[in-house]
Parts: structure tokens; sequence; C-alpha cells
């Protein structure tokens, strides 16, 4: 039986520099619970060291979480990945922190807090989470695709760190599985301001508990996994976006 | 001012449009956010820019600018040069970074 979900899919937690603490696992899942979201997609920047407190914090609640990460490119291009298991969110990770040139500046950044599903903190990441990778592009969406995971460019509506923003309009041969836009921009307006071959979906990119599920995409699937997202992007086997 | 004395004065490595470089180069412009080069170039510019995507050949096409100068000795991907050489677009690299290669141009074309 197919039914509606509910996807926050770009939201990230107090491992991003660019966050407060309390994007702690217990505040996101209250305030996802609050606004009736199903699933939520963790895209800290070039890091996923708090999906699987996530993960383990949302067992009971009836969330399902996609580990995953917002990748930084070469060309400071911002693209999601998110996957079905935390495994390969860690083969990621892994080829992304070996082409992660400097280290973090606390006072400049910001803390990079790593934290279990209890809330505690287990520590710092010195990485500098907020800059780039030394990935083109391409590479990146591909070893996403190698990895069974899903390629979405973040925020196009936005000029900064967004594939528009950089690199003036989408390069074709890119195998992309969607864009998503900001809260900035309705889906009525992006449809028309953005005439790509690509789906469109809505997500929240919230640094805030509060902003969670600002803005969301309803896909109809079977159940909430990335396999079944993957299939609505290509409208296969009934399953879609109905936004 | 010729492309071709900018590349000698500049002292430019050349990687394609070798049979362009008798074009008027009318100004200089400055940017890594092909956007802003999109909606700010002007026809004749000469860009200095760091980004070696293949999108700004295409870029470069479309604004019709007189070429690309890739600083700080970054290597264009194998596709950015293939398409420069298919839109026979001149590209050329330098080892400078773009402060100074911007400032140099500058002095150059106001002098």
């Amino acid at each position: 039986m197919l039914r509606p979900f509910k996807a926050d899919l770009h939201i990230h937690t107090c491992l991003s520099p660019c966050t407060e603490l309390d994007m702690s696992p217990k505040k996101i899942l209250t305030s996802a619970k609050k606004k009736e979201i199903d699933i939520l997609g963790i895209c800290d920047h070039n890091s996923t060291e708090n999906s699987l407190a996530l993960m383990n914090a949302a067992k009971n609640m009836n969330i399902k979480i996609f580990p995953g990460m917002e990748v930084t490119s070469q060309e400071e291009v911002h693209v999601l990945a998110l996957f079905d298991n935390i495994e390969n969110t860690l083969k990621l990770q892994e080829f992304v922190y070996k082409n992660l040139p400097g280290k973090n500046d606390e006072e400049a950044f910001g803390m990079q807090v790593i934290v279990n599903e209890k809330e505690e903190v287990l520590g710092f990441n010195n990485k500098l989470l907020i800059g780039a990778t030394t990935i083109p592009l391409n590479e990146v969406i591909q070893l996403i695709h190698s990895l069974d995971g899903i390629t979405i460019a973040s925020h196009i509506d936005r000029e900064s760190f967004s594939i528009i923003g950089q690199l003036g309009f989408i390069p074709e041969n890119l195998e992309l599985d969607a864009l998503e836009i900001s809260p900035n921009i309705t889906f009525e307006e992006a449809k028309k301001r953005f005439e790509y071959n690509y789906p469109i979906t809505c997500s929240s990119d919230a640094h805030y508990p509060d902003d969670i599920g600002k803005s969301y995409t309803t896909f109809l699937l079977k159940n909430g996994t990335v396999a079944e997202i993957k299939k609505a992007l290509k409208n296969e086997e009934g399953r879609k976006l109905i936004h | 001012m010729k492309l071709k004395e900018i590349i000698e004065k500049l002292q430019l490595k050349v990687l394609t449009g070798q049979d362009k470089l008798q074009v008027e180069v009318t100004s200089g412009y400055t940017s890594d956010l092909l956007s802003d080069v999109i909606a700010n170039s002007k026809q004749g510019n000469l860009w200095i820019t760091l980004q070696i995507h293949q999108n700004i050949i295409a870029v470069a096409k479309l604004k019709d600018l007189a070429g690309i100068i890739i600083v700080n000795n970054r290597e264009p991907d194998e596709e950015t040069l293939q398409k420069a050489k298919e839109e026979n677009v001149p590209l050329f690299s330098s080892e400078e970074m773009a402060f100074e290669i911007s400032g140099k141009l500058y002095e150059l074309i106001s002098s």
C-alpha cells in the first residue's frame, strides 16, 4: 500500500558550525514530531557524525532518519547525499575527510559538536567542515551513486553555494536525482523560474529546531526508504512526488 | 589592447585559442561565481577566475568574452579543455593569483 510521507530531507544538527547546540537529537525530533514529519534527512556540512545519534534517538518515534551529508564540491557547490544505511554514509565520509583540507576555528565558524542519542557530548570535530572538498562535482555525484545514495543539488534558488550560483547553470550530463529549493521560494515559483528536466524537492535546510518542516516534500511511497524516494523521483511503480 | 600583447606582458601560458590572439580586449572581469559573470561581464572582457569546471567555456561563449585566465596554476579539467577547443575559446593559465593578475591587467589596459 502506498501512502503519503512528509519528508524534510535537509536539516543540520549541532555538528554543523553554523548551528547552535540546541540542534540536538531530542529537540530536532520534538520539533519534527510537532510538524508531523515522517522522514528527516541529516545533512551536516561534509560530515555525518551525528546521523547515528539521530537514527538511534528516533527508533521508537515513528520518524524515519536518513543518514546523509551536505557535501561541498571543489567548485563550492553544495550537494545533498542521502542513504539507507549508515555504513555507506560512513564510506562517503571517509572519502570526503581525505579530501577536505583545513582545521576548524571555533571562534570564527562555530563549534562542531558530536553527540549521542542521550544528548551527551562525545567530542568536537576539528576539521574545517565549512570548507570545500577538493572533489569535482561530477565525482561527488558518481561516488554517492556508487554507494546507492541519492544526490540532490542544494537550495538552487540561492546565490551562495548553489549549483546555479557557482556554475551559472546546471551542466549537462550530470546525474543529479533532484534539485532542492529553499523555503525562500514556493514550488510554483520554482517551476516557472527553473526550466530543468529534474524533479524539484522542497526542504527546510533548518539550522534551528523551529525551522524544521518549514518547507517539506510529500512523497507517495510504500515505506520510508531512500530506495523508495529514488523510485518516486523517477515516477516508478506508482511512487511519486505529490508536493 | 590585443590579447597577444597581454599574454606576453603577463606571461600567460596559452592552453587553447592560438588563432584568436588578435582579439581586442575591452577590459577585465574577476569573479569565481559564474552566475555573476553571466550577469555582469561585458563583451570583450578578459575573465580572471580559479574555476576550472567546463561551464566556464559556455559562459565565455555566451558573453562573447575575449578569453579566460585560470589563476593559481590550477589545471582545467579534461572536459574543460575539450570544450574550449570545440568552441574555440582562448584559455590561459598563470601561476599568479587573481589579485596580482587583475592588478597587472588593470595597469596594462588603463595605461
